[in-house]
């Protein structure tokens, strides 16, 4: 069988977020966005290293995390397969929810918030919501 | 945790000059270690002490449990790069691998060869007619085709330009992964060091300012900013390791095992480049400007 590279890793080191944090993040968002499925294999070790530059207990740390969350688990000798989605069926509903929220952003340009106000407003409407989930 | 490299009360004089004192250090196996320190800090001092180049004045250095460079076994388990790249201009690629076929017992000689295969080097040129960067892998594939246990490099990516640094570093960590060497490398380029190290070692006018395990160090150490005040009067337990302040804010670096609990700071965390830059400034003398406030 061919073997193909399904995903590669890119590390921002001005983030301030830790490598092996943005290594496992990378991973989760490909999960949900349905750009690594069950069965794909993850980059081994050796790629990672071998095109970022990092310590190979970086990739090892977030390739545990990874297993201890039930999303990969290794097959000794040949690499870490994916096990499980995050894709939950809303894929569908994304289209339709992101033309909604770019008329919302323009909404709020014309009423003169800047990015910064409307980051504010996004998180602090967030917030709420979760609070109120809870309550 | 077994210790690769251990120093008790190291020190080590040229004439009248210390340039390493009093250095007791104890680094794990299974490491990337990042020694760092401004130029003349007594690193490359440290690392040939760790081969067996230099000998100690006063206390004493154990590498894999044995005095350095104590005989041919010994030899054999310690791979070592000094500064500059050493490779001999006059001999070709396959040269070297030939030569160190011939002085080293556990030569990995298929290891060698692919990974020369692989820089796309080739075996009839002469190690004068590559680039700085070829010349530091070619030095590279050396010490590592001797299968060693621990692998010294005395600032391997000095001189190199940043792509070549990138895959210097790129087939290093390839190396550690495959082969699980432990690593000690000499740099003043801690953006690199960063990426690669998992511990780290400062050296500071001849002597270890600060040494651990690179998250623990980034875990205990935190940047408060806040109301003008004394660091004097800090809570119990916290170490300030560099202060700065204007009429009405003072900003601090501590170090501290404890949650930092008065709410009039804003903690932050703090980068390994700014972290090793707070300990090379002068140490604080309990209060007054000393980092951020050139005036």
């Amino acid at each position: 069988m061919e073997w193909v590279l399904v995903i590669e890793f890119h590390l921002d080191t001005r983030s301030g977020v830790s490598p092996y944090r943005q290594i496992v993040d990378q991973v989760r968002r490909a999960l949900r966005l349905g750009l690594l499925n069950e069965g794909d294999q993850l980059p081994t070790i050796k790629e990672v290293v071998g095109q970022l530059a990092i310590n190979p207990n970086t990739v090892l740390k977030a390739y545990k995390e990874l297993e201890h969350t039930g999303l990969v688990a290794p097959r000794p000798g040949v690499g870490t397969f994916v096990t499980a989605t995050l894709r939950d069926g809303s894929l569908a509903a994304h289209g339709p929810l992101r033309r909604e929220l770019v008329r919302w952003l323009a909404k709020a340009r014309r009423a003169g918030l800047d990015e910064e106000s409307i980051e504010a407003l996004f998180r602090d409407a967030f917030r709420a919501g979760a609070e109120q989930d809870i309550a | 945790m077994s210790a690769v490299l251990q120093a008790d009360g190291l020190g080590k004089r040229y004439r009248r000059r210390w340039a390493l004192t009093d250095c007791t250090l104890r680094i794990p196996s299974g490491r990337v270690v990042g020694l760092v320190g401004p130029n003349g800090a007594g690193k490359s001092t440290l690392l040939n002490l760790a081969v067996g180049l230099l000998t100690p004045t006063r206390g004493r250095i154990d590498v894999l449990d044995a005095p350095p460079a104590l005989g041919p076994a010994e030899l054999a388990r310690v791979g070592f790069m000094a500064q500059e790249t050493p490779t001999y201009s006059g001999l070709s690629v396959a040269d070297h691998l030939r030569m160190g076929a011939r002085l080293n017992p556990g030569w990995d000689r298929k290891l060698a060869e692919d990974r020369i295969a692989q820089l796309g080097l080739d075996p009839a040129q002469r190690a004068g007619k590559l680039s700085a960067g070829q010349r530091a892998q070619l030095a590279l594939t050396v010490a590592v085709a001797k299968r060693p246990e621990l692998l010294i490099l005395d600032e391997p990516v000095a001189s190199l330009d940043p792509l070549a640094r990138r895959q210097f570093l790129q087939g290093l960590m390839e190396v550690v992964a495959e082969q699980g060497v432990t690593v000690v490398l000499s740099s003043h380029l801690i953006a690199d060091l960063e990426r690669v190290c998992d511990h780290l070692i400062v050296l500071i006018a001849s002597r270890v300012r600060l040494a651990g395990d690179v998250d623990q160090l980034l875990a205990t150490h935190h940047l408060l900013t806040g109301p003008r005040r004394d660091p004097e009067r800090l809570q119990a337990g916290q170490q300030v390791v560099s202060a700065s302040h204007t009429d009405r804010q003072s900003t601090l670096l501590v170090r501290t095992d404890e949650p930092i609990l008065d709410p009039a700071w804003t903690v932050e965390p703090v980068g390994l480049e700014d972290l090793v830059l707070a300990y090379m400034s002068p140490e604080p003398t309990g209060r007054g400007g000393l980092t951020g406030v050139p005036r």
